[in-house]
């Protein structure tokens, strides 16, 4: 499979100062999930948002090639136009328009005779937006406005679907729902890169995951590997815990390998 | 009792002017967040247009058109030149708003130094000592066609941001900019057009102002202020606001005028204005900005 995004020692600073992003470089190739994960702060919406384009003259070093050619520092509509869609944290939906309007939105551009079939794609995967398709769109509830906005970057046609925490905030029922979907969308040919901070949900779908930490990848490996790894199991699967008092109390901070 | 109905119609007439004001007021605070107080000298320069123009032996039909092209070419340039790159500095929304008045005192100078400060009479093809009588009403050519034109620009106004793809898009970047730049919408694009489009509406109503006030560098300064506070009066978020709050302001002022003394004709008109924003702070129709927690 080639590789679709290529980003290279990227560094991305807020204010001037503060670095964001550390050197980063990572690989997406294509027809594949890649997920990053991370704890708070690690700079894992930095990174989709350096992508995107969304911060002005970052980053500040590094490269980020999509399909052979370099992208970093253009216009986010330019990026999009490309096939890079970005699906942020707060959804980044029109909420006084309504569903309908919004997924318009969604195939602004397109003229191709395939909008038709993605309509009956999107309606397929979530038939409640077809129902609600009137209706506001911040009337929606969590799980049904992340399904809106993954259902509006589907019908851009993405080559690249960037999701940030699709599974925040919402019941996991919910959150299982929206996975599976992605599933789905992966299986219909499309190279997902998910930023997330529940690792086990990231890991069941993804191929190939990356482990972020205070702006730097600090592990990388396929989905398998990673959850066989002691340190990814204790710090982000939750699993182990041998390691522990009677009284639960950890005796020492395990030192990481990385 | 026909008096209030007089008043009543040529208020109507003077609000769907201010109405127009108001909407392009709106329109831009809606999609930048920015209050432009260049409105009214582009419309005046838009205005003065016509009026070289016409001078040229040009027509009506001919001058009006290309002045409000020209009002519109200027409002763009505007925001190309002069906003695009201040945003790409990262100014504040107050610096931009200082921007636009400062690019009025500018446009203001050119039009003092290109026609004159006297105040000249604008030639126009509907008369204002022409009458018809609608019923007890008597009714002059220049307000109703004042009041059809105005209602008529409004309501292609609204057809064109409610139900076409452009007006779609044009939502689409007044509420989450981010989000449509991540949608590839040409945000930029529609930014300009937003722009020239409150210029084009803002031109039609100088033009119709013209003829009834006379016209020299600072007559839109009045309607200018009165567009701005229908603007407010309606919320300055919502454009059937603008229409609503220019309507209502026009009668206001005129039934003021007429029924107690002229003097009054703007105090009523604002003692309204601070009665609404004192019991509806976000306006008639303006909705209140609601977070989600």
């Amino acid at each position: 499979m080639g590789v679709l995004l290529k980003i290279s020692t990227i560094e991305t600073l807020y204010y001037d100062r503060i670095y964001a992003l550390h050197g980063l470089s990572l690989e997406v190739k294509e027809k594949e999930i890649f997920t990053v994960l991370g704890p708070n702060g690690a700079g894992k919406t930095t990174l989709l948002k350096t992508i995107a384009g969304l911060l002005k003259d970052q980053p500040n070093k590094g490269t980020i090639e999509f399909m052979g050619k370099s992208i970093h520092r253009l216009p986010p509509e330019h990026i999009s136009r490309l096939g890079i869609v970005y699906v942020p944290e707060d959804r980044g939906l029109f909420r006084e328009l309504t569903v309908k309007e919004n997924l318009d939105l969604g195939c602004w551009g397109r003229r191709d005779k395939g909008v038709k079939d993605d309509y009956e794609f999107v309606y397929d995967l979530f038939p409640i937006l077809k129902e609600r398709s009137k209706q506001q769109a911040e009337t929606l509830s969590g799980g049904q406005q992340q399904m809106l906005a993954m259902a509006r970057a589907i019908l851009c046609r993405p080559k690249l679907l960037m999701l940030d925490e699709p599974s925040l905030g919402l019941a996991p029922v919910i959150a299982h729902q929206v996975y599976d979907a992605l599933l789905e969308i992966s299986k219909a040919g499309t190279t997902i890169l998910l930023v997330e901070q529940n690792a086990k949900m990231a890991l069941r779908i993804a191929d190939f995951g990356y482990i972020m930490e205070t702006g730097r990848i600090v592990l990388e490996g396929t989905s398998k590997e990673l959850q066989e790894n002691e340190d990814v199991q204790e710090l982000y699967l939750g699993v182990g815990g041998e390691r522990v008092s009677p009284k639960g109390w950890r005796l020492y901070k395990k030192r990481r390998t990385w | 009792m026909s008096e209030i109905f007089q008043y009543i119609m040529s208020g109507l007439a003077v609000g769907s002017l201010y109405a127009l004001v108001a909407l392009g007021i709106a329109l831009i605070y809606r999609s930048t967040r920015i209050l432009n107080f260049a409105h009214g000298d582009i419309t005046t320069a838009g205005t003065f247009f016509a009026l070289t123009l016409m001078g040229f032996k040009l027509g009506y039909a001919l001058s009006y058109f290309l002045a409000i092209i020209f009002g519109s070419v200027i409002a763009m340039a505007f925001y190309f030149a002069v906003l695009v790159p201040a945003q790409r500095r990262e100014s504040t929304n107050l610096g931009q708003i200082i921007l636009t008045l400062g690019f009025g005192l500018i446009l203001q100078g050119l039009i003092s130094y290109f026609g004159g400060t006297e105040p000249q009479s604008f030639p126009f093809p509907l008369s204002d000592s022409k009458t018809f009588n609608l019923g007890a009403v008597v009714v002059s050519e220049l307000s109703l066609g004042t009041f059809a034109v105005g209602i008529i620009a409004s309501l292609l106004f609204y057809l064109l941001v409610q139900k076409t793809r452009l007006g779609l898009a044009m939502r689409a970047v007044s509420e989450n900019l981010q989000a449509a730049q991540t949608m590839s919408i040409p945000t930029r694009k529609i930014l300009a057009f937003s722009w020239g489009l409150a210029a084009l509406l803002g031109v039609i109503a100088g033009l119709f102002l013209a003829p009834a006030l006379l016209l020299d560098p600072f007559f839109m300064l009045e309607p200018f202020l009165k567009g701005f506070a229908a603007a407010i009066l309606g919320g300055l978020n919502s454009l059937p606001g603008a229409i609503v709050g220019g309507l209502i302001l026009g009668v206001a002022e005129s039934l003021a005028g007429g029924l107690v003394s002229i003097a009054f004709k703007n105090t009523l008109a604002f003692l309204i204005i601070i009665l609404v924003l004192i019991f509806r702070p976000e306006g008639l129709l303006g909705k209140e900005f609601i977070e989600r927690v």
